[in-house]
């Protein structure tokens, strides 16, 4: 049944990163965004692998799960390995000369670590916002941190209202699909054969009643949300308001301790103008 | 609070077509004409008529989804078709008068049960604590209180025609307005929403309107009327309604089955007569017939 697809990627649950406001989660997101392109050397990105091992561990969410997620972008991860690797130029002889093409040391170094960063990326972000808060509460939760933008009459609410009917109406969509597939396909309609062009052909059919009876649905709807007083964001109310709890407020002081020491380790080391072998290799400058 | 909750005088709407608002077309024929009736507070009107008669453009009229082009509308006492008629009245009407349509699918705005109960009080601007106390008698009322968290494409369809009585209701309305609510849905689920649709009428008081194509609803109407290619042509207690079986039919419409059995009955010769509106007294009629004859 394709009436079981998840909607985006959340995957349900009850865990700590389950339980965070929505709008924690966001602001926590672009923290550590930010924060990976902070860590510039082998111990900070030690440091930060860890702590994304560490939110994975707390979302309860499988490490396969996870990895799967990266996946699709092992193309760009490779793309820019290889873009790292012959355009990075170092000091000193190159590892590999020829022809035009010079590899450093520096070059490969700098490619894994760009590669760990984009997979870290992927992994943090989707453990701490996508794979752990419903579609919904990433509506109220975008609806709520944007709302100041109000103020410059950004229509805010209009966004959130039309995001979460259109969540709402995925499954209704997506059930009608099916309605209509099987029905040319009793009359001969053929999906799964032939080539590109011809299945893509035989989708038109499929389409059209779709698109028709999607606007007939935006119509009625429209007329009884209209009749159930709607008039936009004026005077409205919400049942389930959002609201920060003490586990929000512990989330944000962890949060500035990890992206403080992150700075730490990626800044402080080149201070102390200590000279030593592994000391060098341990904070490596990437 | 006035007796008459609903009054029209001489209501007419015709439909134009959107696409080409400047020509006016001379031949287009009103979707209602002339449509003068009073419904008392705490009535239960069924409203008869086939397809394309007016009669879903008479609801919309009533809710302020359209505006009549000639005639009067008064809800409770106001008048709703005057010039001076603001955004504000407009909202206050439609609190007033719910409207629960056929599809139960496109009338559900949220992913959550309670929260698409809460669509209509949250619109009001209520305080929250009014607005989850109203929600969790709305469902409560319609029976869907274990439902609360659900979303609600996992529900049935007389399931989801439920929550969106249960959304109407916790706005509070004084009219409900059926427009073919039972349509799309099974027996099991029509008998469901009848039910709820008459507890409303006969615990809470409010006014219902109940527009449908099954005549076995309408026949436990207190009150029946009947619209015909934009007219109202009968407007009658259910039972003198279902007593001209021949009327019926010239409008394209039918009796109940055991009025049409007794008026096929008698139209082979059989000098049957007596009521009919439900099985127990056709039974009763057809019985006494039978006895009679022995």
């Amino acid at each position: 049944m394709i009436s079981d697809i998840t909607l985006g990627q959340f995957f349900p649950g009850n865990s700590v990163l389950h339980r965070l406001d929505p709008r924690t989660k966001i602001i926590l997101t672009v923290a550590f965004i930010v924060s990976v392109f902070f860590a510039n050397n082998p111990v900070a990105f030690a440091f930060l692998t860890l702590a994304v091992c560490f939110m994975t561990a707390l979302s309860r969410i499988s490490l396969k799960v996870v990895l799967k997620g990266i996946k699709p972008i092992i193309l760009i991860i490779l793309f820019t390995a290889i873009i790292n690797v012959f355009m990075t130029t170092g000091e000193g002889e190159p590892l590999i000369e020829f022809w035009i093409i010079k590899i450093y040391t520096r070059g490969i170094v700098r490619a894994v670590f760009m590669a760990v960063r984009v997979i870290l990326l992927i992994m943090g972000s989707s453990v701490l916002l996508t794979y752990t808060t419903s579609p919904i509460a990433l509506t109220d939760g975008l609806e709520s941190l944007l709302s100041p933008l109000k103020v410059i009459k950004l229509p805010v609410h209009t966004f959130a209202m039309m995001m979460s009917i259109a969540l709402r109406f995925i499954p209704t969509l997506v059930e009608e699909t099916e309605k209509i597939m099987n029905a040319q396909k009793s009359r001969g309609a053929d999906f799964s054969n032939g080539s590109l062009v011809e299945r893509a052909k035989a989708l038109i059919p499929l389409l059209i009643p779709l698109f028709v009876s999607s606007f007939k649905r935006a119509e009625e709807l429209a007329t009884a949300m209209e009749c159930r007083c709607y008039r936009g964001d004026k005077n409205r109310v919400k049942l389930n308001k959002l609201e920060y709890h003490g586990i929000d407020l512990a989330w944000f002081l962890i949060f500035a301790l990890f992206v403080a020491l992150l700075v730490c380790l990626s800044v402080l080391p080149y201070s102390f103008g200590v000279d030593n072998e592994l000391y060098n290799i341990l904070f490596y400058k990437i | 609070m006035s007796e008459v909750i609903i009054k029209t005088e001489n209501l007419g709407y015709t439909y134009v077509d959107s696409l080409d608002d400047d020509i006016v077309k001379v031949d287009q024929s009103p979707a209602l004409r002339g449509v003068s009736l009073e419904i008392k507070r705490g009535e239960y009107v069924a409203v008869l008529g086939h397809n394309g008669s007016g009669k879903s453009t008479f609801a919309k009229l009533i809710n302020m989804i359209l505006t009549p082009t000639v005639g009067k509308i008064y809800i409770d006492g106001v008048d709703i078709t005057g010039d001076d008629f603001t955004e504000e009245d407009v909202f206050d009407i439609r609190r007033k008068v719910g409207m629960v349509f056929q599809n139960p699918d496109n009338q559900l705005v949220a992913t959550v049960v309670e929260e698409d109960v809460a669509f209509g009080p949250e619109n009001l601007g209520l305080p929250r604590e009014e607005i989850r106390q109203r929600v969790d008698s709305a469902l409560s009322t319609v029976g869907m209180t274990e439902y609360i968290k659900h979303a609600p494409h996992k529900l049935s369809g007389g399931q989801k025609q439920r929550v969106a009585i249960a959304g109407i209701i916790a706005m509070k309305p004084e009219i409900i307005i059926f427009d073919e609510s039972t349509a799309m849905l099974d027996p099991q689920g029509r008998a469901e929403v009848v039910e709820i649709m008459e507890r409303l009428n006969k615990e809470e008081g409010i006014t219902v309107l109940n527009i449908t194509h099954y005549m076995d609803e309408a026949a436990r109407a207190d009150r029946v009327v009947v619209i015909n290619d934009g007219e109202l042509i009968i407007d009658s207690t259910a039972r003198e309604v279902f007593k001209n079986v021949e009327l019926l039919h010239s409008v394209g419409l039918e009796a109940t089955q055991g009025a049409e059995l007794i008026a096929a009955l008698s139209g082979c010769g059989a000098d049957i007569s007596g009521e009919s509106l439900t099985l127990d007294e056709t039974v009763e009629t057809i019985a006494n017939y039978i006895l009679r004859k022995k």
